[in-house]
């Protein structure tokens, strides 16, 4: 399997200025999560990395080979999106026909299981289906398709809490029988933020982090204590954030604490999660609370 | 099992130190398999990579072991090894925080030894 690689991607619709130059690179095997909040031009990448859409610049390379009109590159990645595009009366069943039929080796066998454990039967047409049931039916269509790159753009978009815990269950299972890459785009971090081995953030139509999951968390600090000696302690380093409580201040870091800077006694060091570090991120200072 | 995750530390670190304690209190028997990264990731949802590095620690710290084709297990002398690396960190751990706190509520070290020995009296200490 080889890299896929996002090059200097740039999209305008008009005068709208979609993606600014958007790079990074998914290797294979492995579990990304693509994470941005709404309108931050997430559907859009998925969209232009699959060749659905033609960016402004830029351009999308599977090993050292354009992808543009490249039938065996777009052969190999597959995207679940959020638009329908199947004719009025199509089964499931027959998604799962053409799916097969365009990249072959379809995975009958486990996505008969799938549906029977999420509730649904083959023979239901898409267009009957509730948006949950839509859901389920991508889903299902996208675990068992034969390709190297799967891109999911808001895969539990209407699941109950139940049905999200059996897809995440289901993706583990699907990705440790057949290692590939997944790309998860989402706002749900909480959610995935365990599952996800690499995350790239996209805010103002740009990647501003492109990171190991942990490397990311073990750089994410929180100092908090009497604001002068927080303010001390953290001079130089890069704030995401404060907030102030009483003569307390927290600040939340993302960055390596120096160790050679003495810790006073009355500030406590800690670690915050993935959901905050991207509200940190992409809130351009809202959270400030000063 | 349960397992319970904050964000205190890396996730494999909390993996690591669970399924030590489980084979600590006696969760897992000496010689007894563990479940496989396979099973820990799809029941807790946790990317294999980050079960692996959990496990990866507790091989190389030599409280598991891999057989091949067979899986993991829980190596013989492991809970001795846990009970020798506890007590050694007892002092940091546990007296080193009691004397910070005692400090600063200004409890004296005879308070202190007072407070100790009645904790032993009350029998809330099981030994």
């Amino acid at each position: 399997m080889e890299q896929l690689s996002i090059n200097h991607i740039s999209k305008r619709f008009g005068r709208q200025l979609v993606l600014d130059d958007v790079s990074f690179t998914l290797a294979p095997a492995k579990i990304y999560g693509l994470l941005g909040r709404n309108g931050a031009g997430k559907s859009t990448l998925l969209n232009i990395i699959t060749n659905r859409i033609f960016p402004t610049s830029g351009t999308v390379k599977l090993g050292d080979l354009d992808t543009n009109n490249n039938d065996d590159a777009l052969g190999k990645m597959f995207l679940m999106g959020e638009a329908n595009l199947y004719p009025k009366r199509t089964s499931i069943r027959r998604t799962f026909d053409l799916a097969n039929e365009a990249y072959g080796q379809f995975n009958y066998q486990t996505a008969a299981r799938q549906l029977q454990e999420f509730g649904l039967d083959d023979q239901q047409h898409v267009n009957d289906l509730s948006t949950g049931q839509r859901t389920i039916a991508k889903l299902v269509l996208a675990l068992n398709v034969d390709a190297d790159y799967i891109l999911m753009d808001e895969p539990v978009l209407g699941l109950d809490a139940t049905h999200r815990d059996l897809f995440y269950k289901e993706l583990l299972k699907s990705y440790q029988a057949k290692p590939r890459t997944f790309v998860l785009s989402t706002h749900l971090i909480e959610e995935v933020a365990q599952l996800v081995e690499h995350v790239v953030i996209i805010d103002q139509h740009k990647v501003i982090a492109d990171d190991q999951v942990q490397h990311l968390l073990d750089l994410a600090h929180t100092v908090s204590g009497p604001a002068k000696l927080v303010d001390e302690y953290t001079a130089g380093l890069r704030v995401l954030a404060s907030e102030n409580l009483g003569n307390i201040k927290t600040a939340y870091l993302l960055d390596d604490l120096d160790d050679q800077r003495v810790i006073p006694d009355q500030v406590k060091l800690g670690h915050y999660d993935l959901q905050h570090l991207f509200i940190y991120l992409t809130s351009g200072g809202e959270h400030n609370n000063d | 099992m349960q397992f319970d995750f904050d964000g205190s530390a890396p996730l494999y670190q909390q993996l690591a130190a669970q399924i030590e304690e489980m084979i600590f209190t006696g969760g897992f028997d000496e010689g007894a398999q563990v479940p496989s990264t396979t099973q820990l990731s799809q029941q807790l949802h946790i990317n294999p990579a980050t079960v692996l590095k959990g496990m990866n620690m507790l091989v190389d710290e030599g409280l598991l072991e891999k057989r091949r084709g067979l899986g993991m297990f829980v190596r013989p002398g492991a809970r001795q090894k846990i009970m020798e690396r506890r007590k050694d960190n007892f002092y940091n751990d546990y007296v080193k925080k009691l004397l910070v706190e005692a400090a600063k509520l200004g409890i004296t070290k005879e308070h202190l030894i007072e407070l100790i020995e009645r904790g032993e009296h009350d029998g809330t200490i099981k030994h």
